[in-house]
């Protein structure tokens, strides 16, 4: 038994696959972990990736093991390349609506849909825009499915202007503010 | 249990008794904490409870994820505090071709463990004792540990006793409970 004083034990977690760098391997980003660890941990990246411990590893395994083991690894690269590359590619087509839609002649409500696809919490924006703004804000479904943050109040220029702000992900050409006229006839 | 990634449901602060009971049943369950219980689970701080799907609870602490438990399971720890504390669970080792598997979510069989890289308690080749000397039951949790590596890759309930797989070599040996990166490994507390 360790000496308590060696407790809690400080764990390095990858950067890339959030992984211990040991198990990055396994991960399906072995590149960009590798290149993460170098640059972050090299005396660990020293230790992980030398020719010999490479080596080492194979020799443990049977070569048929080995060829399936390799095969899987490959698998599993090209799974999460072409999954990233969707990610970025709906990230880069996706758009962020803003619609300022007309309640009551000179009162206003302000949409705002997709922001999912930017990997947000909607919930959460929502109650951002409400402390930002000191308005109501909430989250309701859209008939088509989905759902879009409400916002209370002709906000549209606000928000998109803090959008792109504190969100730097998200590219300012992708946020589109629009009128939204008439919702419902007066009855 | 987490092969999805997922979203954490209701955060809801546990009751101070509650917490009482949280912390005798962990000393209970894993009394080699017990050194380290006032650093994991400080008496005046508040825990919070975080729903997960498929009534799983998971406890937190500010931000870091600390056990788990399946309706009325027994109570598992997070793998993050199994790799700050991991002389207080019961381990196994598993060898390295099975490591693929474990970490894309498959249950553990038992050759895995009984292989050459693999060890269980009171094995010959096992020379600082690391992995124990006495056989496990089944249902009992462990701590599942990958030949070559440092830290812990999945925690699991045994299926079967530890003495048994010894004998049979073969079968389901752990069902996979939390392993790295699973859905409850990925989970965002923020």
């Amino acid at each position: 038994m360790a000496t308590p004083s060696e407790y809690p034990k400080q764990v390095i977690y990858c950067g890339v696959c959030t992984l211990p760098p040991e198990y990055c391997e396994f991960g399906g980003t072995v590149k960009k972990c590798e290149e993460w660890l170098e640059e972050n941990h090299s005396d660990m990246h020293e230790k992980l990736y030398s020719q010999e411990v490479i080596e080492k590893n194979l020799s443990t395994l049977s070569i048929d093991a080995q060829k399936r083991a390799e095969k899987d690894s490959q698998k599993k690269a090209a799974k999460a390349a072409t999954a990233e590359a969707k990610a970025q590619e709906q990230r880069a087509t996706s758009k962020i609506l803003i619609k300022r839609i007309e309640r009551n002649k000179r009162k206003y409500v302000t949409a705002v849909q997709g922001l999912e696809a930017f990997g947000l919490d909607i919930k959460k924006v929502a109650k951002d825009f409400g402390k930002k703004f000191a308005t109501g804000s909430s989250v309701t479904k859209v008939p088509g499915g989905g759902e879009e943050i409400t916002v209370q109040g002709d906000l549209s220029d606000d928000i998109y202007d803090y959008l792109t702000e504190t969100y730097s992900d998200i590219p300012e050409d992708n946020v589109d503010c629009i009128e939204d006229k008439k919702k419902k006839v007066p009855s | 249990m987490f092969k999805k990634d997922m979203t954490p449901g209701s955060k809801s602060k546990v009751k101070s008794s509650a917490q009482r009971g949280i912390r005798a049943k962990v000393l209970e369950s894993y009394p080699l904490l017990e050194p380290y219980i006032e650093e994991i689970l400080p008496k005046k701080e508040q825990l919070d409870l975080v729903k997960l799907p498929d009534r799983v609870s998971l406890y937190t602490l500010g931000s870091t994820p600390l056990f788990f438990q399946h309706m009325d399971d027994p109570i598992m720890p997070h793998l993050t505090l199994v790799h700050k504390y991991p002389d207080a669970f019961n381990r196994l080792r598993i060898d390295r071709g099975a490591i693929r598997f474990v970490l894309s979510g498959a249950t553990l069989m038992a050759p895995g463990l009984t292989s050459p890289g693999g060890r269980l308690p009171d094995d010959d080749e096992d020379e600082e004792g690391r992995y124990g000397e006495d056989e496990l039951e089944a249902g009992s949790v462990v701590v599942i540990e990958a030949e070559g590596k440092d830290t812990a890759c999945m925690v699991g309930v045994l299926r079967m006793g530890t003495e048994e797989m010894k004998k049979v070599k073969k079968g389901q040996a752990c069902e996979a409970g939390h392993y790295l990166g699973d859905g409850l490994w990925g989970l965002n507390l923020g």
